[in-house]
């Protein structure tokens, strides 16, 4: 316990608290710029712009040592990386777009061959005579040893202006991933929009090359957009809730790994997230599991009271387990199944509101107000007092329901 | 150099008034539009002149390329090829003057955003990338939401509305935008009658206005009741002109071929019938 706290307190050493920073930002940055390709539903395509980073890193290391520089400086790995990303995703749009292909399909052939290309030069690499080259592999699943402080600016320069952009371009991108049929017709040019977003996730995906690594970056770009969705019904929230889980992340994985030896960052730092998304998935208030499943109880019992309420009014026998639980907790009947004083006067309520339903669509043909009747809302929440009391007129006085309602058959 | 600019400027004006007189006073004008998917055209070589200060009807059969219509001409979907002004300018120019609704089922209505957000997003054009949306523009953006009937309803996210409700926020958004036409795509499809009330008076204020409202519409009982004009289209255009004298009884049967049955077209309320 002691290692991770130090390094969460940044305490761990200079490297560490270097990897912890940069993980950060790298983490909010790729919240933000996710977002959009989550609410675009084209999480799928940064996978194929990741992978399509390898080929890049290949020859960008060929280059730099052909020439007689340093094979694995970061600024011209990642620049090398960010052009094959590019060529990636253009082929991805463009047989999308020009071929009957559909997308996924794009998605999978391009994915595949760049990766495959990617690791046939990381090959070659292996047997060249100069240069260094081991550690290339590291761009894989991402590495931290030994990250340098001009490795870290790099990382924060390109991480606050993916931000920035994602800030400067929220609207556009929210209304063409929302409609992109009215953006286009309100004069949006949809395409280039869509490339600006898959730019941003182009750069967020090479700035964490370093970190996370290729295979995994998708990760961080999908997960906290996703995890924050469940805490927000307001897309412009999205982004900043996407962010701080996305920093997050970032900033506990690196602490954790950085605790022990062997720990790999970027997997590491996923796991967070996704421990993040599985908490949410329970506990979201609104839209969570446990809270989906409270409601469809409380549901449930709400339509089994009604009709077990409609059974003693009728004087019917009820049958059912359930009913017969939720009438005898909440004190309608009596466990031997005869009604209460209570479980009469209520009854008597349900089964005049029943008819007042009856006379309130008489008088009410507008279906906007009795639309809204599905048998469970009280009808004094959606008629005033006197409406209710000229249904009252309609359907006459009431009528007690008899002493010896209900029992069981 | 300025001069023959100038000069160039001119001709181009005189040219484009003396060939086409009918295009200044056209909201919308459209010269041999022609979309095709794969080599069937789902629109051909159509012509049409939707007037100014009026309600058009796009009717035809399902698939005559009535929305397919609408969308190619503001360049939603590739034409492939075809000239369309709105009111005499070329498209790309007169967007600000444009306002379109599309189909209600055309977007994920699970979309993290509110009533009032949906609203706010015809204002983003006019306020640009780095503008604020001004207490007035707010305002706006309320005072078109009251004009569907949907203040109280701002708040909400939509996947919590009706059907008729999605539709008011959509002609709401359309109507923050201030423009001088407005197209519809089926905007009384699957809605309830209460909506369908609400937003023809909407419509009629906006003629009201002087503006032009150009909608695709499927129910043939109420063209004559809602519209001026009527364009009838099956991917060729069958006819278009005033409904008193377009929406007829031989061209409905050239229209929808043999389709209606001879009985539905005598229960229309036609024109020239009564």
């Amino acid at each position: 316990m002691k290692p991770f706290l130090d390094a969460m307190l940044l305490g761990a050493g200079y490297n560490a608290a270097l990897v912890g920073l940069g993980a950060a930002l790298l983490g909010f940055a790729a919240g933000t710029a996710g977002t959009f390709l989550f609410l675009r539903k084209r999480a799928l395509v940064s996978d194929a712009v990741a992978h399509a980073t390898l080929p890049g890193v290949g020859i960008a290391f060929i280059l730099m040592v052909s020439f007689g520089g340093d094979g694995r400086n970061l600024f011209g790995l990642l620049a090398g990386s960010a052009v094959t990303a590019w060529i990636g995703l253009l082929l991805v749009e463009s047989m999308a777009r020009r071929t009957r292909l559909s997308e996924d399909a794009a998605i999978g052939a391009v994915l595949s061959v760049f990766f495959g290309i990617g690791v046939v030069l990381l090959t070659v690499i292996q047997t060249m005579s100069s240069g260094r080259q081991a550690g290339l592999e590291s761009f894989l699943l991402g590495s931290t040893a030994g990250m340098l402080f001009q490795d870290a600016v790099v990382i924060a320069i390109g991480g606050t202006l993916a931000v920035l952009a994602t800030w400067l371009l929220r609207r556009p991108m929210t209304l063409v991933a929302f409609d992109a049929e009215y953006a286009a017709a309100s004069g949006y040019d949809v395409r280039r929009i869509d490339l600006a977003m898959m730019g941003l996730v182009l750069a967020v995906t090479v700035i964490g090359l370093k970190i996370v690594g290729l295979i995994l970056i998708v990760a961080m770009l999908i997960i906290p957009p996703v995890t924050a969705r469940f805490w927000t019904e307001k897309s412009d929230r999205l982004i900043w809730y996407a962010g701080a889980l996305g920093g997050f992340s970032g900033y506990v994985g690196a602490a954790i790994s950085a605790s022990a030896p062997a720990l790999p960052t970027g997997p590491i730092i996923v796991l967070v997230a996704a421990a993040l998304f599985g908490l949410s998935l329970f506990l979201a208030p609104k839209r969570g599991v446990t809270a989906a499943i409270i409601r469809h109880r409380r549901f449930q019992r709400r339509v089994h009271r009604r009709q077990g309420l409609l059974a003693l009014s009728r004087g019917e026998p009820i049958h059912d387990d359930l009913t017969l639980k939720v009438l005898t907790t909440e004190g309608y009947i009596r466990p031997d199944g005869v009604a209460t004083e209570a479980g009469r006067a209520q009854a008597a309520k349900i089964a005049r509101d029943e008819h007042r339903w009856e006379a309130a669509r008489r008088v009410h043909q507008d279906t906007s107000l009795t639309g809204r009747y599905d048998g469970l809302t009280p009808i004094e929440q959606v008629f005033t007092r006197d409406e209710i009391a000229a249904f009252d007129r309609i359907i006459g006085g009431p009528t007690p329901v008899p002493e010896q309602s209900g029992g069981i058959a | 150099m300025t001069s023959s600019a100038q000069v160039e400027l001119a001709s181009e004006k005189g040219r484009s008034v003396r060939q086409d007189p009918v295009a200044a006073e056209a909201a919308l004008a459209v010269r041999g539009l022609t979309v095709s998917y794969g080599e069937k055209p789902a629109v051909f070589s159509v012509d049409a002149t939707f007037p100014a200060k009026a309600m058009t009807a796009i009717v035809g059969p399902n698939g005559a390329g009535k929305s397919t219509l609408l969308k190619a001409a503001l360049g939603v979907i590739p034409r492939l090829s075809g000239e369309v002004t709105v009111f005499g300018q070329p498209i790309g120019t007169a967007r600000d003057r444009i306002a379109y609704v599309p189909q209600r089922a055309s977007v994920d209505w699970d979309f993290p955003t509110t009533v009032i957000d949906v609203v706010q997003m015809g204002l983003y054009r006019r306020v640009g990338l780095l503008g604020r949306l001004t207490g007035a523009l707010r305002a706006r953006a309320n005072d078109c939401l009251d004009r569907v009937g949907m203040a109280d309803f701002a708040d909400r996210q939509i996947g919590q509305l009706s059907g008729g409700q999605q539709q008011r926020v959509f002609l709401a958004r359309a109507l923050a935008q201030d423009a001088e036409l407005y197209l519809l795509d089926e905007p009384f499809a699957g809605v309830d009658a209460a909506t369908e009330r609400a937003i023809i008076d909407v419509l009629r204020s906006l003629r009201a206005e002087g503006k032009a409202v150009i909608s695709v519409h499927h129910d043939l009982a109420t063209v004559v009741d809602y519209f001026d004009n009527v364009f009838l289209i099956n991917v060729r255009k069958i006819a278009e002109g005033p409904v008193a004298t377009t929406f007829t009884g031989p061209n409905l049967n050239a229209t929808y071929g043999g389709r209606l049955a001879a009985t539905h077209i005598d229960q229309l309320q036609l024109a020239g019938g009564a």
